[in-house]
């Protein structure tokens, strides 16, 4: 290697700074994690959370360019410090959150903070990587940590059975997915995304391959991000995952995955736009039909959590149907909706499941409906925080959630999707139904538990952060919804 | 001090007020449970307090501006949403009902209300404010904030506090009004994409139609839905007995004496002069609608066994009145069906207190549990007449001057509609006669009634300043027609255009005695514009 490519090695080194701070804080946690007796395993928790600081002070630093590296297989651009800047805060509630909740569950060890900084290295390449190779790395490196994460409750045979079903249905997915990518390479030659939308772009592309690619593509992420018709892994996983992963799931590994899509989709997928909206259009639907009625009769929080962010996945979609005018042409308003509902759903929705992860204690798995009855009496706090996210959750004003809807609905009727405007409002209603069911459970029903939940310190910081942004993007959203634009600034600058 | 009540903050300072004092209460310990009723009763009389000004300095003139005390800024430039708020003689007449009712309900609850005091007070200055909202609001994302923002409190106020069936109650009035509110959204979206403006007072002071008859079709019923359900109109007002009957008294009163009136003013602000072409072309409909819940309405309450039932239908019989007053399309009906939505909710906000009183001192609402109550409540009686009287339209009482004034503007146009009105005001006067016979006459049937004690002097304090505001408007009705005349005239010109150029020496021919003493000042006002 000659001192030139050395160098150029080096500084596009220095650019996944990010990454790399996460690789050494997780690693440094399993040396670490030796020296710490079974008590003090909780101190773990601290370098993870060292390791996202220092992660996300790399990325504030890289963030001021735009760069490409590694044979622009990897490039840094607002897409990417947007969605990383989200892995990292979802990264770090979700460890706040954890480690009372793995405490009280009897499996504090220190794999568990070191694979959730792995899984976040995973998901950062997800939203950074240039290169069929690297995407794929990225989406097996965050899916393998999230196996072993879900199944992490060795003694819960629910919780094996999640991690069971986790690998199966995920490899199958990769597999599909990979098909895909391999006829990506067939049609281009090259594994270079640039590249890639450079041959589809040209008119003598293969029509008829192209939909292929693009059909196996679509349904792998399809099963990453649990919309219908591939979201039946989700409700069990949920259930059966420690409840701190399955916020994690179902916030960070989900937003990647959103990740993955747009950039997918806006670079390479972007000359068969035409196909793809009409793809989206129908599983958004499916996904907030088949979310909504099934949510309906769930008596398992984490169960109805789990449809319910299938419907909240067919509203981000519809964001992205209606980012494409009826002329072909970009709507970026249908963009901002989906980066924006992305950003205030990573808040909302872990704190819904935050409140779940605090109802944990020896005995009572505080999963069920019933387990919320009269909470506001055992702890006002928790339930007037539940009842903020589940409002947000259903899109009631004055929450984060509301406004995530509003533009939603509004960049389909600026794209004259007025079915999908009538439908999309129309299963608020179902969503209503089905929140307050928890609301009247908290509120309304007497308590026969006389157990006040107690919130850690760590929990506390976790809920008001979320509370904040909330409510925060609900009253002024205005500097949030300037985030999301900011960070489309890239991917159409190619 | 003076700052909060300067020209374009003072509604700030009324519509926050509320919501300050829920703040307050949030950091008082829930043991404290009469420091509680003492703050949120006195948040509750403040916020009549900071509204007062109003009266004197609101402008009725013809040559003051459209909306005054316009609040104006920066709220989402992204999407061009802004922080307006303004209000008309409409808005204000709503505003002042609001305040005075919000002040008389939380009075109300003092010992109707025995458990979790602390979360009541704060949810009911809470959704004092969203309703204000409501009323203020000139955009329209700011509008429909307040307007779900309002639905969550309400929601409780009946799920926690109300009687048996109170969740099934609560949860099937927040999925009814939702229901249309959803639809209302998209129909602001469609605004927004056509006429690229979310200001409310924009749109109305736009001297050419904005929106062409197709869309216009499409927007009023977008619209309507979400005005209907909440007035409620025929056939959508299946919510209302459920949550009118369940809800706690102070819940109803609000709910009767404001949340219908949002309704009502929905369509009066946004689909009458928004959509005036629409609005001709689906009359017919609106009025049909109107005379069926009018009668509909009253027949049902001859038929109910409980006393708050009775008077939830009497609420869809007397909106009915109020839509078909807007509907007629007529100066007259116009503001007889604005004075009207004001005597509903004094009346019937009374009457709901009136069975609240009874409620508490023998837990029942079943007229057959009731009877000769005028013997052990003589001036509670007296109370309950004048209330009764006040409701089914008497004369120097509020209810005449507006069934009365909306019956001629309905008049104007088609006599026939006049009649189905006054067979609803027949109805209307037995089912309430009859209500307080059963009550209060004849002998005392059940002993547990031997005994009731007469008013206290805080339920005095609640129904009396309602009595006086009956009595001052069947008296002297002339400041409120005053106050509506520019508002209302500016309605007519837009959907009606017709009506100055042909009607108006009809009108004055056929006019009978008592409304004379009203009509001179619209004319003079008229002229003033001209």
């Amino acid at each position: 290697m000659d001192a030139q490519a050395l160098s150029q090695t080096l500084t596009d080194a220095l650019f996944i700074l990010p990454e790399a701070m996460l690789a050494l804080f997780g690693l440094a946690i399993l040396l670490t994690d030796f020296f710490l007796a079974p008590n003090q395993k909780s101190w773990n928790s601290l370098t993870a959370l060292l390791g996202v600081a220092f992660s996300a002070g790399s990325l504030y630093e890289v963030a001021h360019q735009t760069h490409a590296g590694f044979n622009n297989s990897v490039v840094i651009d607002p897409f990417f410090v947007f969605f990383g800047a989200l892995f990292l805060a979802s990264t770090g509630l979700v460890i706040l959150l954890s480690v009372r909740y793995m405490e009280i569950e009897g499996e504090q060890h220190g794999e568990y903070y070191a694979l959730m900084l792995l899984a976040t290295i995973g998901m950062m390449f997800l939203a950074c990587g240039n290169d069929l190779i690297v995407l794929f790395i990225g989406l097996e490196t965050m899916a393998l940590a999230f196996y072993v994460l879900s199944g992490f409750l060795r003694r819960d045979r629910r919780s094996n059975e999640a991690a069971m079903k986790y690998v199966l249905m995920g490899a199958f997915s990769s597999g599909i997915l990979a098909y895909g990518f391999s006829i990506l390479y067939g049609l281009a030659g090259s594994t270079n995304l640039d590249d890639i939308a450079t041959a589809l772009a040209r008119p003598e592309a293969n029509k008829l391959l192209t939909f292929v690619a693009l059909a196996t593509v679509a349904a792998g992420v399809f099963f990453k991000i649990a919309a219908v018709p591939f979201h039946q892994w989700a409700p069990d996983v949920y259930e059966g995952a420690p409840t701190t992963i399955t916020a994690y799931v179902s916030v960070a590994s989900k937003t990647a995955s959103f990740a993955l899509l747009l950039r997918l989709f806006l670079t390479v997928f972007w000359p068969v736009r035409v196909d793809w909206v009409m793809l989206m259009a129908v599983v958004a639907v499916l996904s907030m039909t088949i979310g909504a009625f099934a949510a309906i009769t769930q008596q398992n929080v984490k169960r109805l959590l789990a449809y319910s962010s299938i419907t909240q996945v067919g509203y981000i979609l519809l964001g992205f149907v209606a980012s494409v005018n009826r002329d072909g042409s970009v709507n970026k308003l249908g963009l901002e909706a989906m980066a924006f509902y992305l950003l205030v759903y990573a808040f909302f929705n872990t704190g819904a499941f935050a409140i779940v992860i605090i109802l944990r204690r020896k005995g009572v798995i505080g999963d069920d409906i019933d387990d919320l009855n009269g909470l506001i009496q055992r702890n006002p706090g928790a339930a007037v925080l539940m009842l903020i996210f589940l409002l947000s959750l259903a899109g009631i004003p004055p929450t984060a959630g509301f406004v995530a809807k509003l533009l939603v609905f509004w960049a389909l009727i600026q794209t004259q999707h007025y079915v999908l405007a009538i439908l999309a409002v129309a299963y608020i209603l179902p969503a209503v139904y089905y929140y307050f069911r928890l609301v009247a459970a908290m509120w309304v029903r007497e308590s026969v538990d006389p157990v006040r939940p107690v919130i850690s310190l760590g929990q506390k910081f976790a809920l008001a952060a979320m509370v904040i942004v909330t409510l925060a993007a609900g009253i002024f959203p205005e500097q949030f919804m300037r985030l999301a634009t900011y960070s489309l600034f890239i991917p159409f600058g190619r | 001090m003076h700052f909060l009540f300067e020209g374009n903050h003072i509604l700030s300072t009324i519509l926050f007020t509320p919501l300050v004092g829920s703040i307050l209460l949030l950091f008082i310990p829930r043991e404290r449970a009469d420091l509680h009723r003492w703050i949120g009763n006195i948040f509750g009389f403040l916020g009549l307090i900071v509204s007062l000004p109003l009266i004197w300095r609101f402008n009725i003139h013809a040559d003051a501006p459209r909306f005054q005390f316009i609040q104006d800024l920066n709220w989402i430039p992204s999407i061009g949403a802004r922080y307006t708020l303004g209000i008309d003689g409409l808005s204000f007449l709503m505003v002042m009902l609001t305040t005075v009712l919000g002040a008389i309900s939380i009075l109300s609850s003092w010992s109707a209300i025995q458990k979790r005091e602390k979360e009541y007070y704060i949810l009911f200055l809470l959704l004092q404010t969203g309703m204000l909202g409501v009323f203020m609001s000139l955009d329209f994302v700011l509008f429909y904030v307040f307007w779900e923002v309002m639905l969550v409190p309400m929601y409780f106020l009946i799920g926690v506090w109300g009687s048996e069936r109170r969740l099934y109650a609560a949860i099937k009035f927040f999925l009814y009004t939702l229901a249309g509110s959803v639809l209302m959204l998209l129909a602001i979206l469609a605004i927004y994409s056509s006429a690229h403006t979310l200001s409310i007072k924009d749109i109305l002071e736009s001297p050419h139609p904005v929106f062409a008859l197709s869309l216009q079709r499409w927007l009023f019923w977008g619209f309507f839905f979400a005005f209907a359900i909440k007035v409620p109109m025929f056939p959508f007002h299946t919510w209302l007995p459920d949550a009118h009957t369940e809800a706690p008294t102070a819940g109803s009163v609000i709910l009767a004496g404001v949340l219908l009136k949002m309704g009502t003013y929905g369509f009066l602000r946004f689909s009458v002069p928004m959509f005036p072409d629409a609005t001709n072309q689906y009359r017919a409909i609106m009025i049909g609608l109107s005379i069926v819940a009018i009668i509909y309405g009253a027949l049902v309450c001859m038929m109910q066994k409980d006393m708050k039932k009775l008077i939830a239908y009497s609420s869809v019989s007397h909106l009915g009145f109020c839509t078909l007053g807007i509907f007629a399309l007529t100066p007259l009906g116009l503001s007889g069906s604005i004075i009207q939505q004001i005597n509903h909710g004094i009346s019937t906000g009374a009457l709901f207190l009136i069975v609240g009183v009874l409620y508490e001192r023998r837990h029942t609402r079943l007229i057959s549990e009731f009877g000769g109550l005028s013997t052990p409540m003589p001036n509670f009686a007296a109370v309950y007449m004048i209330v009764t009287l006040s409701s089914l339209g008497m004369p120097l009482l509020n209810g005449f001057v507006g069934e009365f004034t909306i019956l001629r503007g309905a008049f104007e146009v088609r006599w026939q509609w006049a009649v189905w009105g006054v067979i609803g005001v027949v109805l209307g006067a037995a089912y309430l006669l009859w209500l307080y016979q059963r009550v209060m006459f004849g002998n005392v049937t059940n002993p547990a009634n031997e005994h009731l004690p007469d008013l206290n002097l805080r339920e005095y304090a609640t129904l009396i300043p309602l009595v006086v505001l009956a009595f001052w408007i069947g008296i002297y009705p002339k400041p409120l027609f005053r106050v509506l005349d520019v508002p209302v005239q500016r309605v007519v010109q837009v959907v009606n255009p017709g009506y100055y150029a042909t009607a108006q020496g009809s009108a004055a021919a056929v006019a009978p005695p008592p409304v004379p003493a009203e009509t001179p000042a619209p004319t003079a006002a008229r002229a003033e514009v001209k």
